[in-house]
Parts: structure tokens; C-alpha cells; sequence
């Protein structure tokens, strides 16, 4: 379903992904794994349009994408739960779910989307997207927003970032019952090991370059093999 | 009444002002419409300075709307408008203002609004500024608003600025006594060479007398706002001023913070952020499928309302 083909970036001198050759299938779980600064937000930033390549192209159904825009590459179906997510003062959950989604048009629509990222609706429905929110709240709302647009290929930048341990259990179930539901390319940058045990397939990338792809019994291997990984890394990966 | 002042009422009230429980209605300087109630009274002051309004005590839900709109050219209007709020008395004032200025000249409209709360009572005052006209003469609105609050009183002010007016200096004061609560909401967009100034000053005397003051604001084009506030804090009390502007392009905002505790349990903060449309807000909502375009008149219209 969609396809890198010899993707490069390089920022000041540094290769940060090199020569990326990659094919995501439809109905898979996919994680991406690795160390600090080995690329992996850089390579999930370019399959949304956040970030351009230097080199090579993005194939998403057959189609050349390389040039689209964030929004056009949204309207075809691409979505993007972010890291950290955005806070908006002023804007409450029903009207962000409303723009997901035109579809959401009943608060009873939107509240159904919050409770399958497991949160009470009503207590969230009308409340201002901005600091009065946990990390953990915010987070959910961020995978709410990004369910809601019924998308068929699905990133989620690191979504156990900046949770307390408690969002995080509650996380789990709810990427559980997504892999159930869903049904597209769901593809998750995560260093968890609970993450990466629902995954249909793990890619481990290491400075840049895709190290190991495939069933996680075999990868987990890998990783555990210290010949394969070097240990540390770079920030901002 | 013609259409212009019809449609300048449309952009400055929200529903119709004959349907509450006391109007005055303000047109080029002179008293239009008036309605009054057993509970509330509105009289003329001398000179057709202005108008005294009168609530009585323990008057409940009462609703009051004093428009004022100006489409005489040129016209320099100056109005005093004193609210005497009687004890427990619970009541929205309305005071919408518009100005529609097709000449040259500048039109101008200075409105004074004094407030005396008695104790116990509780004001919710709607202020919405307008203008329009196709004409170079500025349309000028200096609003200026006093309030003074007696023990127990409560006042929650919100003040919306969004189209139209090219110069604006607003001035609030208030001056809190025990157990009162004052919150002030600010919204203003500005832009071509619009200039909007506002200043608050709030002295909290009594003890458990607290206020909010928000400001929000989006400076566009070549326009710049100035943001003041200097509270004072003479007793145990608290106050928070948050101060939150957007810059687009050559837009300028300045803000001026003064918070001063002359009492050791007086608790009092300030907060300011000024900054343009932050990158990530406009990526997120992309992602969402709006265009750059829709993502920061998304992101304007959630800020302001």
C-alpha cells in the first residue's frame, strides 16, 4: 500500500536516513524500533509531508506523493498522531474531532471516537484543548483525533512519550483494540517492549538505515544480539 | 430607523435589545428608545450627558441593553453612563457600539461607564465594539469603565473589539473591597494601521478580594496594541493577569506588566506570551486535512471567541 523508495535526508553533514527502502502492507501492525537519533520520527515526518526527502520518492497505492502537501497527503488518507501533542487555546475536543472529521457532526458521534481511546466523553467533550489537559489526556485526544479520520495509513510518533505509567497500561489496550478494528497500514515509532509485542512486524533502524524487518520473534532476536546494535545514539531521532 | 443602524445593532448585540427588561438606545448623541421596569430605572443626566441607571436591591436576572451607534460624520460623542447596583441585585448589561463612518472626518465616541456595586451584587457587562464605513475618517472608540466593589460583590466584564475600529485607548479601573470577585475578559483583532491601547488598573483593598484579567489578542497587517495592567494588592488577595497575543504579519504588540504587594499575603501574578502562529498548531491541523489558510483562520477564530 505504500512504498520509500531509496529515501535519503541529510542535516548538517549527517546522514540521518540513508538510502530507505521500505514496503508497508495493508491490515499490518508495523513498529518501528531503535536507538535515540537512528531516524525514525525523521522517516515517519516523510511519509506525512512534515519533512522532504533529499532523495527518493513515496508511493502510497500507486501513486507518486513525493510533492504533495501535509493536507494533501491527509485528504488521501494519511494520518499522524504526534509526539507532543499540540495544545490550542480557545478550541475545544468536539470542534478538533469536528475538523478530523466533517462526519462527527453530533457531540454523541464525538464522544463514541474519546471513549475508544478510553476516556469518559462527557467530562472532555467541551474542554479547551490547552494546558488544563495532562500529557496523557492530551495524548489520547491526539489518537482520537487521528481514529476519527478513519484513516488507511496510520502514524503514531512515539504515543508512550511523556505518559505516566498508568495512561500507558490504558495505551496498550487501546492500540490492542485498534489492531483488532482496524484495518490499513497502522505504523507505530515505539521503544516499549509491550508495543512492540502486538506488532505484526518490527523494523529496526539503526543510524539511519533499516537494520532488521520481520516477525517480532525473529527481530526482538536481533535486537538482543549486541553485535547488531550499537548502544546509544543521537537525540532527535 | 434606517438600515445602517439596524446592521451596525446586528454586529454589536446579539439578540434583540427590545426584548430586554430595560434599554436605552443611543443614536447619533440622542436618547432613541427607552424601557424601563419597576426594578430598574434609567434618567437622564443634565446636559444630555448620559444616563443614570438604577437597579434595585435584590432585583433578580435583570437584563439591560444600552446601545450606542454613531453614523453621523464627524460626530465627537461623549456619554457618562452610571449603574447603581442595588444590594444582591443580579443583573447582564449589554453595551454594544458601533460606528459607521463613510466621510472624511473622524468619528468619535467616548464612553464613560461607572459602576457602584452594593454589597452582594452581582453584574455580567457585555461590551462589543464595531465599525465600518467606507470613508478615510477614523472611527475612534475610548471607552472608559470604573468600577467600585462592595463587599461581596462579584463582576465578570467581557469586552470584544474584533472589526472596524481604527483607534481605540481603554481604560478600565476597579477598585475591590472584602470578599468581591472581578474577572475581565479581553478579546481585540487589529489590522491595516489600527491602533489599540488598553490599560487596567485594579487596586484589591479587601481581604479575599481576588481578579482575573485575560487578554486575548491577534495584531495583523501594520496594526499595534499596547497591553497595560498594573494591579495592586493591599490585603490578603489574590490576582492573575494573563496576557496572550498572536502576531501576523507586520503586527507589533507591546505588553507592560505591573503587579505591586504592598501586603505580605497578597498573591499576584502575571503572565505574558506574544508570538505568531506557533508551526506545530498549523502542522496539526494540516494533518487534519485543512490547508495552511484554514489552519490559521482556524486557529484566529478559536483564540478570539
Amino acid at each position: 500500500m505504500i512504498e520509500l523508495k531509496n529515501i535519503s535526508f541529510e542535516r548538517n553533514g549527517k546522514k540521518i536516513l540513508n538510502n530507505i527502502n521500505l514496503t508497508l502492507e495493508t491490515d499490518k501492525f508495523y513498529v518501528i524500533t531503535g536507538p535515540n537519533g537512528s531516524g525514525k520520527s525523521t522517516l515517519a515526518k516523510i511519509i506525512m509531508g512534515i519533512v522532504s526527502p533529499d532523495k527518493g520518492s513515496i508511493i502510497f497505492n500507486g501513486q507518486d506523493i513525493t510533492d504533495k502537501t501535509i493536507d494533501q497527503r491527509a485528504n488521501m488518507g494519511i494520518s499522524f498522531a504526534f509526539q507532543q501533542p499540540v495544545r490550542f487555546k480557545g478550541i475545544t475536543v468536539y470542534e478538533l474531532l469536528k475538523l478530523a472529521n466533517k462526519n462527527v457532526a453530533t457531540k454523541q458521534n464525538a464522544c463514541f471516537i474519546l471513549s475508544k481511546v478510553g476516556l469518559c466523553a462527557k467530562e472532555y467533550i467541551d474542554r479547551e484543548v490547552d494546558s488544563s489537559l495532562s500529557g496523557g489526556e492530551l495524548k489520547r485526544i491526539e489518537i482520537a483525533t487521528v481514529l476519527s479520520r478513519e484513516p488507511k495509513v496510520t502514524i503514531f510518533d512515539e504515543p508512550e512519550a511523556g505518559i505516566d505509567l498508568w495512561s500507558f497500561k490504558n495505551l496498550i489496550n487501546v492500540f490492542r483494540q485498534i489492531q483488532k478494528d482496524y484495518h490499513g497500514v497502522a505504523l507505530i515509532i515505539s521503544h516499549q517492549e509491550r508495543i512492540l509485542n502486538i506488532a505484526d512486524e518490527i523494523i529496526l533502524l539503526e543510524h539511519g538505515e533499516i537494520v532488521a524487518k520481520g516477525k517480532k520473534e525473529q527481530v526482538i532476536k536481533d535486537i538482543l544480539n549486541p553485535d547488531l546494535i550499537v548502544a546509544g545514539g543521537e537525540n532527535n531521532g | 430607523m434606517d438600515k445602517i443602524v439596524n446592521n451596525i445593532l446586528d454586529e454589536v448585540i446579539e439578540k434583540d435589545y427590545k426584548q430586554a427588561d430595560a434599554y436605552n438606545l443611543r443614536v447619533n448623541g440622542q436618547t432613541l428608545k427607552r424601557q424601563t421596569n419597576p426594578y430598574i430605572d434609567i434618567i437622564n443626566k443634565d446636559n444630555n450627558e448620559g444616563i443614570d441607571i438604577h437597579v434595585k436591591d435584590n432585583t433578580l436576572f435583570g437584563i439591560i441593553h444600552i446601545p450606542v451607534v454613531l453614523t453621523e460624520r464627524g460626530l465627537k460623542d461623549k456619554v457618562y453612563n452610571d449603574f447603581y447596583i442595588g444590594k444582591n441585585a443580579n443583573v447582564i448589561i449589554l453595551s454594544g457600539c458601533g460606528i459607521h463612518n463613510d466621510g472624511h472626518e473622524d468619528s468619535q465616541h467616548d464612553g464613560i461607564h461607572r459602576f457602584y456595586l452594593e454589597e452582594g451584587a452581582k453584574v455580567k457587562y457585555i461590551e462589543k465594539h464595531y465599525g465600518e464605513g467606507s470613508g478615510d475618517g477614523s472611527k475612534i472608540l475610548n471607552p472608559i469603565t470604573e468600577i467600585n466593589m462592595k463587599k461581596g460583590s462579584s463582576m465578570t466584564i467581557d469586552t470584544v473589539q474584533i472589526k472596524g475600529v481604527d483607534d481605540t485607548l481603554r481604560e478600565t479601573k476597579a477598585i475591590l473591597e472584602e470578599d468581591t470577585t472581578l474577572v475581565i475578559s479581553e478579546k481585540i483583532l487589529t489590522n491595516n494601521k489600527q491602533c489599540a491601547k488598553t490599560n487596567f488598573e485594579v487596586v484589591l483593598n479587601g481581604h479575599n478580594a481576588s481578579t482575573h484579567v485575560t487578554s486575548r489578542s491577534v495584531a495583523t497587517g501594520k496594526s499595534y496594541q499596547e497591553f497595560k495592567s498594573n494591579i495592586v494588592g493591599n490585603n490578603n488577595c489574590y490576582a492573575h493577569v494573563e496576557c496572550d497575543a498572536i502576531l501576523k504579519e507586520e503586527g507589533v504588540v507591546k505588553a507592560i506588566p505591573e503587579i505591586c504587594a504592598n501586603n505580605v499575603n497578597a498573591n499576584l501574578i502575571h503572565e505574558a506570551a506574544i508570538g505568531k502562529i506557533a508551526g506545530e498548531q498549523l502542522i496539526k491541523l494540516m494533518s487534519l486535512g485543512l490547508t495552511e489558510k484554514e489552519a490559521e483562520e482556524t486557529i484566529i477564530n478559536g483564540f478570539l471567541k
